[in-house]
């Protein structure tokens, strides 16, 4: 940014966890009475970078400086002191506490050694009212309504000499009104010269009060925009890593998904769960490969969930080849030839001390009961020849799975699934964070798969991927299924100009 | 005139008092430790309840449920309640200074039962009937000096590490084999005053000295445990091993019947008589010594038969 | 090559960590050998062996079959430090049907057996079904089912005079002490069970990874309810033997503590305490190894003060060395010392 003068200023900041390099020499800046949103998909580096500036992590390298003057804050506390103050995305005040307690908990006014109660509320009450807001500060705060509780605690952040004001993700539990209220609140404080750091997922909420953005991905600075002279198709071709020129295509048409000839295996109606996906249909032909496209957080993993049987729908029905059918259960979801290889490969997926023989047949095992041991001459010759056709490349099959590496742990537990010989499979994000090596060889597996008559819902972020195995995508936003588009409508911008702008 | 109204009623009241003294039935009140303590602590209280019974007392009796603050409240509403005298198991030996001060000023006497407190001001009770674990410790330890004629090979069972009993019998034990040189304690190891441990023990010691002809298990839980384990080894408990314990259960007698213990000190448990005198002692005006120790018999397995029958424990 | 493939050996499943508690069975004997010879005399009386190896073996079974237990329930990511008092239960019900009841022995041995499981069966209930803490779920188990055997005995220790049960702990089979076999027909049954079926795989599964357990079909719900039943029943057949040994159900007292020592057999065994991989021989070794140093403190003497502090030395010291990360480091250690020494 060309301004002089920045509150804070963070240079080149490092900061790797085993494994993960979380930041990489990031550089953050913020103006006086400024709203900045910081945005990137999940695991960009986000919550990393707040957590250095406010002193919960120790950055590995780089510097920070507010009022041009360098800091070093070890905890939140200490920056608190300094004038950073944050609003975390729950609500950490103490609910059977009152309002006027929570605002000046840990400190305290007191006279002769004792509780000043009537200052503490005063000062509550002055508080508020910066905030434009009118509360008894004598009532508990359980007694408000979660809109009410974040102002408090904004309140709180901001009453104690505050430079700038850190709000991580405040808006994901509030109504379209309460978010309203919040950015009154917001607009009042940056008129007083705070400056303000806005994290969110929320794209509409980002054009509506921010100044200015700044973009994460993968731990790296991707980008600094100014809100006004910024479209949304650039900024989620920025988060996702896509050149602007590819964007610059007009949007496609949407057309029917139904395509003449083909056999129904899966049929959705109206299926939701509140919270994680508004009701949808989605049909699913034999051999066909359905994707999903949507950012993360979109709903792509919630509908996999349902269709599993992890999370149990709430209203809405499943057809299987014309007969409804209730999934309540992985168990049942495997009954019926479904499989699912799930999202989080380390927490849902591997079995991490056993071996890799073993985590290929479990899922067969637990299909065949617990009493009838599949022999281990069959397990071995399942497991091998799983190993020579993903070609997942081990010594032998009796190394512990998580001694593999990552794209060799994702193969091997495809593997589990194929096993199962499913009719059904869901892949959800089976390419994440595998070499380029082994993206290709999976997707060349989806395609094959598909050949031999098994239906596939493919979720993946990276979008040349479901443009190229899908026969047919799904758009998600925030919930909501918003639309299809099936054969050469399919492409990489059309599909990301219908999540920028949506179609209801 | 109110005032002499007062006085003559005082004295009416003295009167009244001292002519009930000998033919009154008291009433007193017993708060015992409760909670689930074995075969011992239900002796105590059926002797309480027997000696009650045969002395006309109308006992106001209260499970203390192990818990101090459940016998503080009994004790208030004794006081509430007007009886004569208090009993008191205690649960813990702090923390009674206040109730007793109440009581004291009620007039009410307590005594204290097979446990002591630890409080400033002795005269709060008047005192504290238990046996003396040292002395039982002894009484055994002279007991086997002698039937051994001064020289044996001894193995020790010790009670569970810490507790009273445990340290105070070790200590007796010791002093009553004291003037016998030839009397030695070859290993000595916690039987945790249970049969379990007491076998596992002893069955270890036999292996590890084969000379060993006496046992000393400081209860008889664990004199059941190691007669077990001297069987097993082929040996005859009684004859080849003299066994020596302290407690006199039932369980002690039967074995002494059958000759396979030889001599058991015995703790007594039957304080409701003794209890009962001491406090109507006190009640009258009686002054008594802080301890009062309940002689505790040995027992020799000649005795145990004739002895077995009237055994209540 | 040959480093290299030895590496791998003991790098595989549980092997590694059955060794290093094989070895310190080992030198806690060597040890003995020096130092307290006595404990290898053996004869033989009655028809049948005798002597303080026997004696290791034949006290070590309650916490063998309740270690056995223990080490499904720890492999599936659980714990249950019920099992000292649900021990007490089979004893208690078992010796009180027989001698105040008068009901055949057979029948109360049943009786008592199912009443111990039915417990372990309410631990599940409480743990699969509701999702209890096992240690809480346990701990409430701990105190009800002490209780519950104090009960049902009236409060009173119950002495018995009966051949057949006595037999349990105290006749022979083979030359050898009975519980020997009952450990041995526990062992065996287990073994096959676990390893002949899916079971153990699953119970392995479940313990590493429970959602992804369930996510490839495994009724993770059920695998960890039966554990818990499994682990009461062997925790009931320790308490018959416990109360045979000493012709008395002493209900306050039995099994008192042994939780722990079941617990520490399967660490020092090799089953890691966060779950996953088990090792059922590695539990027998680990409640040999706990046996052993019990019984050479008390054939030594060793003066009371220190015998606990010994036996929490030796055991740590045995745990430090089965963690890789600790050997480690002493290598590493050593390895800078000499390169100090030799520069």
């Amino acid at each position: 940014m060309p301004e002089a003068d920045p509150i804070l200023s963070m240079r080149r900041i490092s900061k790797s966890f085993p494994g993960v390099h979380a930041l990489d020499k990031v550089d953050f800046a913020l103006q006086r009475g400024e709203v900045r949103a910081l945005m990137g998909e999940n695991g960009a580096g986000k919550s990393t970078l707040i957590k250095v500036m406010t002193g919960v992590e120790e950055r590995d390298e780089g510097r920070i400086f507010l009022d041009g003057r360098e800091i070093d804050p070890h905890s939140p506390h200490e920056a608190q002191e300094l004038g950073i103050s944050t609003v975390y995305q729950e609500v950490n005040l103490i609910p059977t506490l009152t309002v006027a307690e929570n605002i000046f908990l840990g400190r305290q006014p007191t006279s002769m050694g004792s509780l000043d109660w009537k200052k503490m509320n005063s000062s509550a009450v002055a508080a508020l009212d910066r905030l434009n807001l009118e509360l008894n500060v004598k009532r508990l705060l359980s007694d408000y309504s979660l809109a009410v509780q974040q102002m408090v605690a904004i309140a709180r952040a901001v009453d104690v000499s505050a430079k700038m004001l850190i709000l991580d993700e405040p808006t994901s539990s509030l109504s379209v009104e309460e978010v309203e209220q919040l950015f009154a609140v917001m607009r009042m404080l940056k008129a007083e010269g705070l400056g303000i750091v806005f994290v969110t997922h929320f794209l509409d909420q980002v054009f509506d009060i921010s100044d200015t953005i700044t973009v994460l991905r993968g731990g790296q600075l991707v980008g600094n925009f100014v809100t006004a002279s910024t479209t949304r198709v650039q900024l989620i071709a920025t988060m996702m890593g896509k050149e602007l020129k590819e964007l610059e295509r007009g949007p496609a048409r949407v057309a029917s998904p139904d395509a003449p000839g083909a056999e129904s295996l899966i049929e959705i109606k109206g299926l939701a769960r509140k919270g994680s996906i508004e009701p949808f249909d989605l049909r699913l032909n034999k051999g066909e490969v359905l994707g999903l496209a949507g950012l993360l957080g979109a709903g792509r993993t919630e509908i996999a969930n349902l269709l599993f049987g992890i999370d149990k729908a709430e209203q809405g029905n499943v057809s299987i080849e014309g007969e409804e059918t209730n999934i309540s259960s992985p168990r049942k979801a495997i009954a019926e030839g479904f499989a699912l290889c799930p999202e989080d490969r380390k927490s849902a997926g591997i079995i991490g001390d056993l071996s890799i023989r073993e985590n290929i047949f479990l899922a067969l095992q637990a299909s065949k009961g617990w009493f009838r041991l599949i022999s281990r001459k069959t397990q071995q010759e399942i497991a091998e020849r799983y190993i020579t056709m993903l070609s997942i490349s081990t010594p032998d099959a009796d190394k512990k799975i998580k001694e593999l590496s990552g794209g060799n742990q994702q193969k091997a537990i495809v593997a589990r699934w194929l096993a199962l010989h499913p009719r059904f499979l869901i892949l959800d994000e089976p390419t994440r964070g595998i070499d380029v090596g082994a993206k290709m060889e999976i997707q060349n597996l989806i395609l094959s798969l598909s050949r031999e008559g098994i239906s596939i819902l493919f979720i993946s972020s990276e979008l040349s991927e479901v443009v190229r195995c899908s026969q047919r995508v799904a758009v998600l936003r925030d919930h909501v299924k918003i639309g299809e588009m099936s054969g050469d409508q399919i492409d990489e911008s059309a599909i990301m100009h219908y999540i920028a702008e949506g179609a209801r | 005139m109110k005032r002499k109204l007062v006085v003559l009623l005082g004295l009416a009241l003295c009167l009244f008092v001292a002519l009930g003294a000998s033919a009154k039935t008291y009433t007193i009140g017993f708060a015992q430790t409760g909670g689930n303590e074995g075969a011992w602590r239900d002796a105590e209280t059926a002797s309480v309840n027997a000696a009650a019974k045969d002395m006309g007392i109308n006992l106001k009796f209260v499970d203390g449920q192990e818990k101090q603050e459940v016998q503080i409240a009994a004790l208030r509403s004794f006081i509430a309640q007007g009886v004569d005298g208090i009993l008191l198991a205690p649960v813990v030996a702090t923390g009674w200074d206040e109730v007793l001060q109440e009581c004291k000023q009620a007039n009410i006497p307590v005594v204290l039962l097979d446990r002591g407190i630890q409080t400033s001001d002795d005269s709060l009770y008047v005192c504290k009937i238990t046996s003396d674990f040292v002395q039982e410790g002894k009484r055994v330890g002279e007991w086997l000096s002698k039937k051994m004629g001064g020289k044996a090979t001894i193995a020790e069972l010790e009670g569970t590490p810490g507790a009273d009993p445990a340290i105070m019998r070790q200590k007796g034990f010791a002093e009553g084999i004291a003037s016998y040189p030839g009397m030695k304690i070859v290993l000595s190891q916690t039987g945790n005053f249970n049969a379990a441990d007491g076998k596992q023990v002893m069955e270890a010691f036999l292996k590890a000295n084969s000379r060993i002809n006496a046992v000393f298990a400081q209860n008889d839980d664990m004199a059941m445990g190691a007669i077990q384990a001297i069987q097993e080894a082929g040996k005859r408990p009684g004859k080849d091993i003299v066994v020596v314990s302290i407690d006199g259960t039932r369980p002690a007698f039967e074995a002494m019947a059958k000759g396979t213990l030889n001599a058991v000190c015995e703790c007594n448990p039957l304080l409701g008589k003794i209890g009962f005198e001491t406090l109507i002692g006190a009640i009258n005006g009686q002054t008594y010594p802080k301890w009062v120790i309940q002689t505790d018999g040995l027992y020799e397995a000649s005795q145990a038969k004739a002895a077995l029958p009237t055994r209540k424990y | 090559m040959k480093a290299s493939k030895f590496k791998r050996f003991m790098s595989q499943g549980n092997v590694g960590k059955l060794m290093w508690s094989v070895l310190a069975l080992a030198l806690l004997l060597v040890f003995n050998a020096l130092f307290t010879p006595v404990i290898f005399n053996m004869k033989i009386m009655d028809g049948h062996l005798f002597g303080s190896l026997i004696d290791i073996l034949n006290r070590a079974t309650p916490v063998m079959l309740m270690g056995i237990g223990m080490t499904l329930v720890i492999a599936t990511g659980g714990i249950d430090i019920s099992v000292g008092s649900v021990s007490a239960v089979s004893g208690s019900f078992t010796t009180v049907l027989l001698v105040v009841y008068g009901l055949p022995l057979a029948y109360c041995i049943v009786v008592g057996l199912a009443v111990a499981t039915f417990l372990g069966f309410w631990n599940g209930f409480l743990v699969a079904r509701v999702g209890v803490q096992p240690i809480v779920a346990t701990l409430i188990m701990l105190a009800l089912a002490r209780g519950i055997a104090t009960l049902f005995a009236g409060g009173q220790t119950i002495l018995f005079s009966n051949r057949a049960y006595e037999f349990i702990a105290n006749g022979f089979l083979f030359g050898l002490p009975f519980p020997i076999t009952i450990v041995a027909v526990v062992f065996v049954g287990t073994a096959l069970l676990t390893r002949k079926t899916a079971l153990g795989l699953f119970v392995e599964s479940v313990g590493c990874n429970p959602v992804a357990s369930r996510y490839s079909g495994i009724n993770v719900r059920s695998i960890k309810w039966a554990v818990y039943v499994f682990t009461a029943f062997c925790a009931g057949m320790a308490g018959l033997i416990n109360t045979s040994n000493i012709k008395v159900a002493d209900v306050t007292r039995s099994g008192e503590g042994l939780e722990l020592d079941a617990i520490l057999a399967v660490v020092i065994g090799g089953t890691s305490l966060d779950g996953g991989k088990f090792s059922l021989a590695g539990t027998i070794i680990g409640a040999l190894v706990m046996q052993t140093l019990t019984t050479t403190i008390l054939t030594r003497g060793m003066p009371v003060e220190f015998t606990r502090v010994i036996k929490a030395l030796v055991v740590v010291l045995i745990i430090l060395i089965q963690s890789e990360s600790f050997r480690k480091r002493m290598r590493n250690l050593v390895w800078r010392k000499a390169h100090e020494v030799a520069s």
